[in-house]
């Protein structure tokens, strides 16, 4: 029994033993590999780990003497500067909020006076005491702004005695500018207006004349429109105070296609000069042209005009401005022309009576093409031509037709100081037929009526300004008007024969200021020779929007 | 010709369309904001710079030939600062071009977003004639070449996002080089801060102040009024007493009074363009600004 069980075991060893044995081996061998690699792994873990702890403390603490070195170096830098600024606050002038230039004043005026000498001849100036004096009487008074930059750069905190800034340039809606024209001069001709100058913004009188004081406001309307006026006052002869609402208008910002539309009251885009205000003129006086076509004003009314820039590589436009036209301002149009001695309004001798606007034939219409060229990098011209047309109020189907041709060509070399020197040259000539009607109730002078004429006008201005130093302009202008003959002639000033020659030289002390000093040689049909010397002065406050080319 | 001849050739010509775009047309008004537009659009921009580089910036003509470069422009990069509120302005109104009127994308002004030095506390032209938003040369600066840069770069990428990858890759370009060369410059013009500089007229603080240079001193006696012989006599003083060794001047200036000024001190007139040249680089123009005043300043 004992023997079966033993052989029972052992024979079940023995049999399937070795296989079972086998197995339960195979078994015990994998789990204890299992185990052991367990281990392993979990201690290779436990080793990994660790190393990566250690990693990590180096690296902190690698960082915190990082750290630490950084700190030093800038409280090292600090500690420098500071000292560097107590060295420095220490051999400063004891004086420290007086600019440079009155510390240097002080010093051996004796030796400063020889040498000013010395450099005047040296730079060919004159002493210019004018400018120096004034230099010498702000430099006492004032900081000036050219003085040492830490004085700006520092933002002060708001104090009551600081001045309210009302107004700064370029952060405006809107810029506001005055610009007055003083006249002062002589003239061989005792009323210079009745017949030599025949602008309303020229010199009226000998001795002092103010024609021309304008307040100018332009900006930007919203994304739109852009805005511009001008308001002008005038002083007649009996110093009365005349106001003109000279230009007021809109204008396009964006429209698709290039084009422009710009409508109210300006001047009409006829030729060069006629846009331009008389601040900008390049002499004191319209030109003899300009008058005899447009009357005193220049030709502007209200109206709309539109304007389009060709896809042309070079610079040209086509403009066309329907006008009102209606007064004086519309000279060659619908103008009543002035009273006669009886009431009875006048233009070139006839009576005028009122034309209503029947239809769009009355409207007076101004086209011009005009083109730019870069002729060099340093030369551009500029070539247009205008006309105007329109009914005229001297009979029932009256009409003027105007025509002009411009041309003007400036120089600048490319590294002009300020715009200086340059040179310039402007001509414009231009040629009317104004169909006048009959009157016969004009009976003065032994007149017998007049007939149903065309009156042919013709003239040209050409001048050339030479700024042959900064701030500094000399210029010529030389003109010739006239037309065919009528029999009024002689009692119409804007007709006959004339001419005129013209020298100017003009100071610009800044921009912002100007002193011309013009000579007027007139020759004319109805009144000989007549000689006229004039000094003007203008000066600009406020923010004016630059001008056109 | 049969349709399924011609609508593969109309499909392959509006994907050709859709697919290649026109250069950006870009108008800078000064030659170094073209310099850093040329930087970042390099090839992928059709780029006109408004002002030469030998122009004084103050009083470039607006020319009608200018109204129609901006006519066809998609952006238009100005300094600001009222630094040519002479001249673009007139220029922009006549433009017909919505794109660069102010407030639209594609004006850029280069002035916002640098910070400006000498903001006068009151506006009065008696002091000259003073610059009332601050004074606009900011651009001799490198430190503010680099947010103009960043500022065009974003410009471009926003109304060109087809080439923004492009833009931004010259930006970064850029942007390297300015850092590297700035340690350059830095190397450089350290020995010599503190060192004082005359100038024509108070066109380079920023690049004073970025160097540590001192420049208060000019020949101008009042911003915008020309030398004076009694003003220049005190410069002449105030030099010798400082041993001031150098006096800069632009193209547009006047050299003869800075060599008459100089004669009398024994320092150097050193010529000093504010703009880079034609086809000069940013970089390139502030290295022979740092390398020109520097080797005068050794002597």
């Amino acid at each position: 029994m004992q023997f079966r069980c033993v052989s029972c075991f052992g024979g079940a060893v023995q049999r399937r033993g070795i296989i079972q044995d086998l197995r339960i081996m195979k078994r015990f061998c994998i789990s204890v590999i299992l185990v052991c690699w367990t281990a392993m792994v979990v201690q290779a873990g436990d080793t990994n780990q660790n190393s990566q702890i250690e990693a990590l403390q180096a690296q902190i603490k690698q960082m915190r003497e990082n750290f630490e070195k950084v700190q030093n170096e800038q409280r090292q830098q600090i500690e420098a500067l500071t000292k560097k600024l107590d060295e420095l606050a220490k051999t400063m002038p004891s004086s420290t909020n007086a600019p440079p230039l009155v510390a240097g004043r002080t010093n051996a005026p004796v030796d400063t006076k020889k040498l000013e000498e010395e450099l005047a001849a040296e730079l060919g100036q004159g002493a210019g005491t004018n400018v120096s004096a004034a230099g010498t009487n702000i430099v006492a008074g004032t900081n000036a702004v050219t003085s040492a930059p830490t004085n700006a750069v520092a933002t002060k905190s708001w104090t009551p005695t600081q001045p309210i800034t009302l107004m700064r340039a370029g952060s405006a809606y809107m810029n506001i500018s005055f610009d007055a024209l003083l006249d002062a001069g002589w003239s061989t001709a005792s009323d210079p207006s009745s017949q030599l100058e025949l602008g309303d913004h020229d010199p009226i009188k000998r001795g002092f004349s103010m024609r021309n004081a304008e307040v100018a406001l332009d900006g930007a309307v919203d994304p739109y429109f852009k805005g511009f006026a001008n308001l002008v006052f005038k002083l007649d002869k009996d110093n009365e105070t005349s106001t003109e609402l000279e230009e007021t208008y809109f204008q396009t910002a964006d429209l698709p296609g290039s084009f422009q539309i710009k409508g109210g009251q300006f001047n009409a885009n006829f030729g060069r000069i006629n846009t331009q205000h008389p601040h900008t003129w390049a002499f004191a006086d319209a030109p003899l042209v300009s008058t005899r076509m447009f009357g005193p004003d220049g030709l502007r009314s209200v109206g709309a005009q539109v304007s389009w820039l060709a896809p042309t590589p070079f610079f040209t436009e086509l403009s066309l401005g329907v006008l009102d036209g209606q007064g004086e301002t519309g000279f060659g149009f619908r103008n009543p022309g002035d009273p006669d001695a009886l009431g009875v309004n006048r233009i070139h001798g006839r009576a005028t009576y009122d034309r209503n606007m029947e239809g769009p034939q009355d409207l007076v219409y101004v086209p011009r093409v005009s083109s730019s060229f870069d002729i060099t990098d340093t030369q551009t011209i500029l070539v247009g031509t205008s006309g105007a047309f329109g009914p005229n109020e001297t009979g029932e189907h009256s009409r003027t037709e105007i025509y002009g041709a411009d041309f003007f060509w400036k120089w600048k070399p490319a590294n002009a100081s300020e715009g200086f020197p340059f040179v310039s040259w402007q001509t414009e000539a231009m040629y009317q037929r104004y169909g006048a009607a009959a009157d016969p109730t004009m009976t003065d002078y032994g007149l017998s009526g007049l007939p149903a004429e065309n009156l042919r006008d013709y003239g040209f201005y050409s001048q050339v300004s030479w700024g042959f130093r900064p701030r500094w302009v000399a210029g010529l202008r030389g003109e010739y008007v006239n037309g065919n003959n009528s029999e009024y002639d002689a009692y119409d000033v804007y007709r006959g024969e004339r001419n005129r020659v013209a020298p100017m030289l003009t100071w610009y002390p800044t921009e912002f200021s100007k002193i011309r000093l013009q000579y007027n040689c007139d020759h004319g049909e109805y009144f000989s020779v007549e000689h006229s010397v004039w000094i003007q002065m203008e000066f600009l406050l406020g923010a004016h929007g630059a001008h056109k080319y | 010709m049969q349709i399924s001849h011609v609508l593969p050739l109309l499909c392959s010509i509006a994907l050709a369309a859709t697919t290649a775009h026109a250069k950006l047309n870009v108008v800078a008004s000064t030659p170094d904001l073209g310099a850093l537009a040329s930087a970042i659009g390099s090839n992928h921009i059709e780029l006109t710079v408004l002002a030469k580089p030998t122009e004084d910036p103050h009083f470039v003509d607006a020319k009608p030939s200018f109204k129609v470069k901006l006519m066809r422009a998609d952006v238009l990069i100005e300094g600001g600062a009222d630094l040519e509120t002479g001249w673009i302005p007139p220029l922009v109104d006549d433009s017909r071009n919505n794109k660069i009127q102010s407030g639209q994308p594609g004006r850029v002004i280069a002035a916002e977003g640098i910070s400006l030095l000498e903001i006068p506390a009151t506006l009065d032209r008696s002091k000259g004639d003073i610059h009332a938003a601050g004074n606009p040369h900011f651009m001799s600066d490198p430190a503010n070449g680099r947010i103009v840069a960043a500022h065009i770069c974003e410009v471009f990428c926003k109304l060109d996002a087809g080439s923004a990858g492009f833009y931004k890759a010259n930006l970064k370009t850029f942007t390297d080089l300015l850092d590297a060369k700035m340690k350059e410059w830095k190397a450089t013009m350290t020995p010599l801060q503190g060192s004082s500089v005359v100038s024509y007229h108070d066109s380079w603080p920023y690049f004073a102040k970025e160097f540590g240079l001192k420049m208060d001193l000019f020949l101008e006696p009042k911003p915008g009024i020309p030398p004076t012989p009694a003003h220049l006599a005190q410069v002449i003083a105030e030099m010798k007493e400082k041993k001031i060794r150098v006096i800069i001047v632009q193209a547009y200036q006047n050299r003869k009074i800075a060599e008459t000024v100089a004669g009398h001190t024994g320092a150097a007139a050193l010529d000093f363009p504010l703009f880079p040249g034609y086809n000069q680089s940013y970089i390139d123009w502030i290295d022979s600004l740092v390398k020109s005043l520097s080797s005068t300043l050794n002597k």
